[in-house]
C-alpha cells in the first residue's frame, strides 16, 4: 500500500522534472533567438552582449540549467521579457479571477452531470435518448462559441450580465456556465454510464432488500459507487478547465492568467508562457497523483 | 499517471452488450445517415466550394455590410459585405484540412513511438513512454499555445501544435495494443512455424495493431478540428481574411452589438462537423467492439 503511494509519488515527481527539462531545452534551442526578442527594435554595437550579460545567456548550458533549476526550486519564475516584471509577481496577481473562474464553472459541470445522471441512468430509455444527445451536443460545441451565444442572448438582446470585466459575481455568470457546460457534457456522460453499470450489482438488490427507497437507494449508495470513475477522471477535467479558461477570458475580455498567456504569446514573452504552462502542468500533475493516491484508500481492490 | 479505468470494474466484459444495447438508442440509424450525408455536404465544400455558391469569399461591397439573412444572402453578410454563407463553405478546407493535418501528424508519430515503445527493448520503452508522459503532463490546449509561443502563430503551425498535443493518445494505444498482440497464439505461432521477425512483424503484427486506430483516428478529427477553431479564434492560426470557422467566429465578435448572423452560421458548421465526426466514430467503434481483441 504505502510502496505504491511513494511509487506514485516518485513518477509524478520524475515527470514533472521530465517536464521543466524539456520546457528549458525547447526554451534554449532557439539559439539567438532569445537575444533578438530582448532586443526589440534597438540596436547598436554591444547591446546584445550587454543582454546576454544582464540575463545569463553568456554562461554556458549546464551551468544555465542549474540557475534555472535552482531559482524554481526557490519559486522564482523568472523576469518577463516584455514586461519586465518578476513572472511569479504577474501571475500572483492574475491568478485569483482564473482561479474563480475555474472554480466555479467545475461545481455548475458537477451539479449538473449529478442532477442529469442521477434522474436519468436506467430510467426510460426516452429520458436517456434526450440526456446523451444533450451530453453529446454540449461536448462537441466549442466553448467559444457558447459564450457567444449566451454573450449575445443575456448581455445583447435582454441585457442581464454585464458584456465584459470582472467585477463581482454579475460578470461571473456567464462565464462560468460557459467553460462549465462541454465540462459537464463529459461528466454526465461517464457518470450516467457509471451509475447505469452499479445499478446492475449485486449490492444495489440487498440495499434495496433492505427497505430503502429508490432515492434513497440511487443517492446514497449507487451514486457513490459511480463517483469512482470520476475520480480518475478529475486531473483531466481540470487541465480542461485551464485549457478552456484561456479561451472563456478571450471570449469575455475578463482578465486573468488566460489573458496573460495569450499576450505572452502574441509578444513571444517565453518565459512568461513556459510559467503558466508549468504552472499548469505542476496543479494538473499534483492533483492527479492526489487523486490516484486517494484512490488507493477508498477503494480496497487496487491496494494489491 | 491515471489508472486504467477497467480495473475498477474487474468485470466489464458483462456490460458491455447492455451498454451497446444502450447506445444504439442514443446514435440510431438516422443520427449515422445525417452524419455521413453532411460529412458529404462538407467534402464537396471542400473539394468544390464553386459549385455550391458563386460568392467570392474574399470579396465583399462595404455598402451592403452586416445585412440580415435575405434570398440574396442566405446567411447575411459581414462587416465587409462578404457573403457570410460563401465564407462558410470555403471555410471547410481550412477547418477540415488543418484539422485532419493536426490529427494525421498525432496519428503518424504516435504510432511510430508506440510501435518502438511496444518491442521487446526495456529502454525504449521506458523512454517513449516517459515522453507521453510529459507530453501529457500538460493540458492539451495549453501545450498546443506553448508549441505555438516556440514556433509562432500561423495556419501550419497550428496544426503541428495540435499535432503534438495529440501524440500520447495514439502513442498509447499503439503501444498497448502492440503488447498485447506480440503475445498473442498467433503471432507465436507464426514464429514457431519458422516465419522471420520481419515477417510476422509486417503480415502478423502491424496489421492488427494498425486495426485499432482508424476508430479513434476519425473520433479525434472532431476534438482535432474543434481545437483548431479555438486556436484560430484567439488569433493563433490563420490570420484574417481568410474565411476560417474560427477566425469568422472572433470577427464576429466584435459585431455581436448590432449582428448575430456572422457569429452563428460558423459555430453551427463547426458544431455539426464535431458531432458528425463523433457520431461515425462512435458507431464504428461499436461495430467492431468484439472484434478488435486480437
Amino acid at each position: 500500500m504505502w510502496r505504491n503511494v511513494l511509487i506514485r509519488l516518485a513518477s509524478s515527481v520524475l515527470v514533472l522534472w521530465l517536464s521543466v527539462t524539456a520546457a528549458f531545452v525547447a526554451l534554449h534551442s532557439l539559439p539567438g533567438k532569445i537575444a533578438d526578442i530582448l532586443a526589440g527594435d534597438n540596436e547598436y554595437p554591444g547591446l546584445r552582449e550587454a543582454i546576454a550579460a544582464e540575463w545569463g545567456l553568456d554562461k554556458s548550458l549546464p551551468e544555465q540549467y542549474l540557475d534555472f533549476i535552482g531559482r524554481l526550486l526557490h519559486g522564482d519564475l523568472g523576469t518577463s521579457y516584455v514586461m519586465r516584471q518578476s513572472v511569479s509577481g504577474v501571475l500572483h496577481s492574475q491568478l485569483w479571477p482564473t482561479v474563480q473562474l475555474a472554480v466555479a464553472a467545475g461545481v455548475i459541470a458537477a451539479v449538473f452531470a449529478i442532477t442529469v445522471a442521477l434522474l436519468t441512468a436506467g430510467r426510460s430509455a426516452l429520458g436517456r435518448r434526450i440526456a446523451s444527445t444533450l451530453e453529446l451536443v454540449l461536448t462537441s460545441t466549442p466553448v467559444f462559441w457558447i459564450g457567444i451565444l449566451l454573450l449575445m442572448a443575456f448581455s445583447f438582446h435582454w441585457r442581464f450580465f454585464p458584456v465584459s470585466g470582472a467585477g463581482g459575481f454579475n460578470a461571473l455568470v456567464l462565464p462560468a456556465i460557459t467553460l462549465a457546460l462541454p465540462t459537464a457534457g463529459i461528466l454526465a456522460q461517464v457518470l450516467r454510464e457509471a451509475m447505469e453499470k452499479a445499478l446492475e450489482q449485486p449490492f444495489v438488490t440487498t440495499v434495496r432488500a433492505r427497505g430503502l427507497s429508490e432515492t434513497q437507494v440511487r443517492t446514497g449508495h449507487v451514486l457513490r459507487h459511480a463517483l469512482l470513475p470520476i475520480v480518475t477522471l478529475g486531473g483531466w477535467l481540470i487541465g480542461g478547465l485551464l485549457g478552456g479558461a484561456v479561451i472563456t477570458e478571450k471570449v469575455f475580455g475578463r482578465p486573468g492568467l488566460g489573458t496573460i498567456t495569450l499576450n505572452a504569446i502574441t509578444s513571444q514573452d517565453v518565459p512568461m508562457v513556459l510559467a503558466v504552462v508549468l504552472l499548469a502542468a505542476f496543479i494538473y500533475v499534483v492533483i492527479s497523483t492526489l487523486l490516484d493516491v486517494a484512490y488507493l484508500f477508498i477503494d480496497p481492490r487496487l491496494r494489491t | 499517471m491515471t489508472l486504467p479505468s477497467n480495473t475498477l470494474t474487474g468485470a466489464a466484459d458483462n456490460t458491455t452488450e447492455i451498454r451497446a444495447t444502450a447506445r444504439s438508442f442514443t446514435h440510431p440509424p438516422l443520427a449515422i445517415a445525417l452524419s455521413s450525408l453532411f460529412l458529404l455536404v462538407l467534402t464537396i465544400a471542400l473539394a468544390v466550394p464553386f459549385w455550391i455558391t458563386h460568392y467570392d469569399p474574399l470579396v465583399g461591397d462595404v455598402s451592403v455590410g452586416l445585412q440580415g439573412p435575405s434570398a440574396a444572402h442566405w446567411f447575411g453578410t459581414d462587416r465587409l459585405g462578404r457573403d457570410v454563407f460563401a465564407r462558410v463553405v470555403y471555410g471547410a478546407r481550412y477547418s477540415l484540412l488543418i484539422g485532419l493535418s493536426g490529427m494525421l501528424i498525432s496519428l503518424i508519430v504516435g504510432t511510430l513511438l508506440g510501435l518502438i515503445a511496444g518491442m521487446k527493448n526495456r529502454w525504449l520503452d521506458e523512454i517513449a513512454s516517459r515522453l507521453f508522459d510529459v507530453l501529457s503532463a500538460f493540458p492539451s490546449v495549453l501545450l498546443a499555445l506553448l508549441v505555438i509561443a516556440l514556433i509562432g502563430p500561423g495556419l501550419i503551425n497550428v496544426a503541428v501544435a495540435i499535432g503534438i498535443a495529440g501524440i500520447p493518445k495514439f502513442g498509447r494505444l499503439v503501444r498497448s495494443q502492440t503488447l498485447l498482440v506480440r503475445e498473442a497464439d498467433y503471432v507465436r505461432h507464426a514464429v514457431l512455424y519458422g516465419r522471420s521477425r520481419l515477417q510476422t512483424f509486417i503480415t502478423h503484427l502491424l496489421p492488427n495493431v494498425l486495426m485499432a486506430i482508424p476508430i479513434v483516428a476519425t473520433i479525434d478529427i472532431g476534438s482535432s478540428i474543434m481545437a483548431v477553431s479555438g486556436l484560430s479564434f484567439l488569433g493563433l492560426g490563420p490570420q484574417p481574411p481568410t474565411p476560417e470557422w474560427g477566425v469568422m467566429l472572433a470577427e464576429g465578435r466584435d459585431v455581436l452589438r448590432v449582428a448575430w448572423w456572422p457569429s452563428v452560421f460558423p459555430g453551427i458548421a463547426i458544431t455539426l462537423t464535431v458531432i458528425s465526426f463523433t457520431v461515425l466514430g462512435s458507431y464504428w467503434q461499436r461495430r467492431f467492439e468484439g472484434r478488435q481483441q486480437p
